[in-house]
């Protein structure tokens, strides 16, 4: 699903996020990307997403390279992503329904179509009841459920999730990592950024390691050469 | 992709049911940001006033312009040119030059006014009457009066037309009385230019001010479209509503522009007609006719239109999602 072939990553300044990072992430897999602040977590999605270019490298999804994808052509990239943020980024003036409902409208889908599935993907998550409240009625964890939903709605191959628990407390942030195992279940892939150690370490997914721009441990390597 | 991940692929979506979303994405979008313009009146109608002044400013002077050009043009189509013929002229060469002039093509008609007919004319006229009994001879001389067809009364065709009669050995004098036309006619002619200068300056301001709007709308949404890109909007359909709310600013500005410069004119049509009978003329007041009406429409909502996407193109680049 992704493939990531010694990218680096240098910003505008001089600061180097990634300093040749190579993984690979089958489709239908799911897995952790874990490391300290500032290791290149959130850099390494940003690429995957389109939000920022490597300086140098591949970055490969679903079998494209997407250094080739042109900037016009990034909204259809992303909608082929499900991405879920730490700070949720919801739009705080429209209901949870709009907000679940923004991907389908954005592409295209028939207004018939619109309520069915986002009541499908608020049902996934647990939110059926509060479609009719804005997001500022709602708890952080539910709140998180909602980016969720909107993530999932249009049904993308792949989920990317940044720091999804960071502001949650241990037993919500287990129901949310349990909710992406079940996503996971029917064969979305997921990549999840995340330094809750203890978390990561119950779920029993391989685990990439990054410090300061290098993978320092890749179980995904280790559970292929294992094969 | 593994067959277990099918299943899971994106929807589908058919071409006509994506042709069908897009128009009803465009109904959607032009009818919310009709409401939303309306239902905070207080954000938008300074601007709109603003914009609505900047257009009746020169809808007015065109309607202005329009009126003064109808009222020359009654004008220059009673123009006349009067020929004093030399005192020494026999009758017949009086006559042959009456016929010659008869058969030029350019003129309506030619008019002879013997100076006997003059003097009487004169005595009525000018109130002298008594006094004028006392000349030993009629000072005045035969005079043809020549009124050309409206497609020579041309002010530079007339000249010309003087200056070839004044040749004519039995003609003293050709008088073209238009100067005042001409300076009327030259005076209306800068004032349009001015006016024509004065009304690009300020549809320029139109595109500034609904730019300017749309730039503060865009900033004020500026979380919200990083969050719409990062779901995959393109940049036309994060660009639509704003596009759409200029269209509208430029729309309600013109109509509100066509009312004010009506309700100017209601307001002098009648000293105008007065004006008019007191000179004697049918003048009255050209308004606003619908089809100029529907022009200002246009030109309105066109810059809107213009304004809201030069800022649009200018400002949606900068905003990336983080």
């Amino acid at each position: 699903m992704i493939e990531f072939h010694q990218v680096f990553k240098r910003y505008e300044g001089g600061h180097e996020a990634l300093k040749g990072v190579s993984f690979e992430l089958p489709a239908g897999e799911m897995a952790f990307l874990t490391g300290h602040s500032g290791a290149g977590k959130s850099t390494l999605l940003k690429l995957i997403a389109l939000m920022e270019r490597p300086t140098r490298g591949q970055v490969i999804l679903d079998g494209q390279n997407i250094s080739k994808v042109k900037d016009r052509h990034i909204p259809y990239h992303r909608r082929k992503i499900g991405m879920i943020f730490q700070d949720h980024r919801l739009l705080f003036d429209r209901t949870v329904f709009d907000n679940v409902a923004l991907p389908l409208i954005i592409a295209g889908v028939s207004d018939r179509e619109i309520p069915k599935r986002v009541r499908a993907a608020l049902d996934k998550v647990g939110l059926l009841s509060k479609e009719k409240q804005l997001p500022i009625q709602l708890s952080g964890g539910e709140q998180q459920r909602v980016g969720i939903a909107r993530a999932v709605v249009n049904k993308p191959p792949l989920l990317l999730a940044d720091e999804p628990t960071g502001n949650l407390d241990p037993e919500l942030s287990a129901d949310i990592m349990n909710l992406f195992a079940e996503f996971n279940q029917v064969g979305v892939s997921v990549l999840i950024a995340s330094h809750d150690l203890a978390l990561i370490a119950r779920m029993r997914h391989p685990v990439i390691t990054l410090k300061e721009g290098r993978t320092i441990r890749n179980e995904l390597a280790e559970a292929a050469f294992d094969e | 992709m593994s067959k277990s991940n099918r299943q899971n692929t994106s929807y589908k979506i058919s071409f006509l049911d994506r042709f069908k979303m897009a128009i009803s994405l465009h109904k959607k979008n032009a009818a919310n940001t009709l409401l939303d313009v309306l239902r905070h009146p207080t954000n938008s109608l300074l601007t709109i006033l603003v914009l609505a002044i900047a257009l009746a400013l020169p809808t007015a002077f065109y309607v202005f312009s329009s009126n003064a050009k109808a009222i020359s043009s009654n004008w220059s189509g009673g123009v006349q040119m009067a020929l004093f013929l030399k005192e020494n002229v026999s009758q017949e060469q009086r006559a042959e030059f009456i016929q010659e002039l008869s058969f030029r093509p350019e003129f309506k008609e030619v008019v002879l006014i013997p100076k006997e007919q003059a003097i009487e004319d004169f005595k009525q006229q000018s109130g002298f009457g008594d006094a004028l009994d006392y000349l030993d001879e009629n000072p005045l001389p035969d005079s043809i009066i020549l009124t050309p067809y409206e497609n020579h009364s041309g002010a530079a065709m007339l000249e010309k037309l003087a200056q070839e009669l004044e040749q004519n050995p039995v003609v003293d004098l050709a008088q073209l009385d238009m100067a005042w036309i001409q300076r009327y006619q030259a005076i209306l002619e800068i004032s349009q230019k001015v006016g024509t200068f004065v009304s690009i300056l300020l549809a320029f301001g139109v595109l500034l001010i609904v730019g300017n709007t749309i730039r503060l709308a865009i900033l004020n949404r500026r979380d919200e479209i990083q969050v719409i890109k990062l779901v995959g909007a393109t940049d036309a359909f994060i660009r639509r509503p704003f596009l759409y709310t200029g269209f509208w600013y430029g729309l309600i500005a013109a109509l509100l522009a066509a009312l004010m410069v009506n309700i100017v004119l209601l307001l002098l049509q009648q000293p105008s007609s007065t004006l008019a009978e007191l000179y004697n003329s049918g003048f009255s007041l050209m308004g606003l006719a619908p089809s100029q009406t529907l022009t200002l429409l246009a030109i309105g909502a066109s810059l809107g239109l213009f304004g809201a996407w030069f800022s649009v193109s200018k400002h949606l680049k900068d905003i990336q999602p983080t």
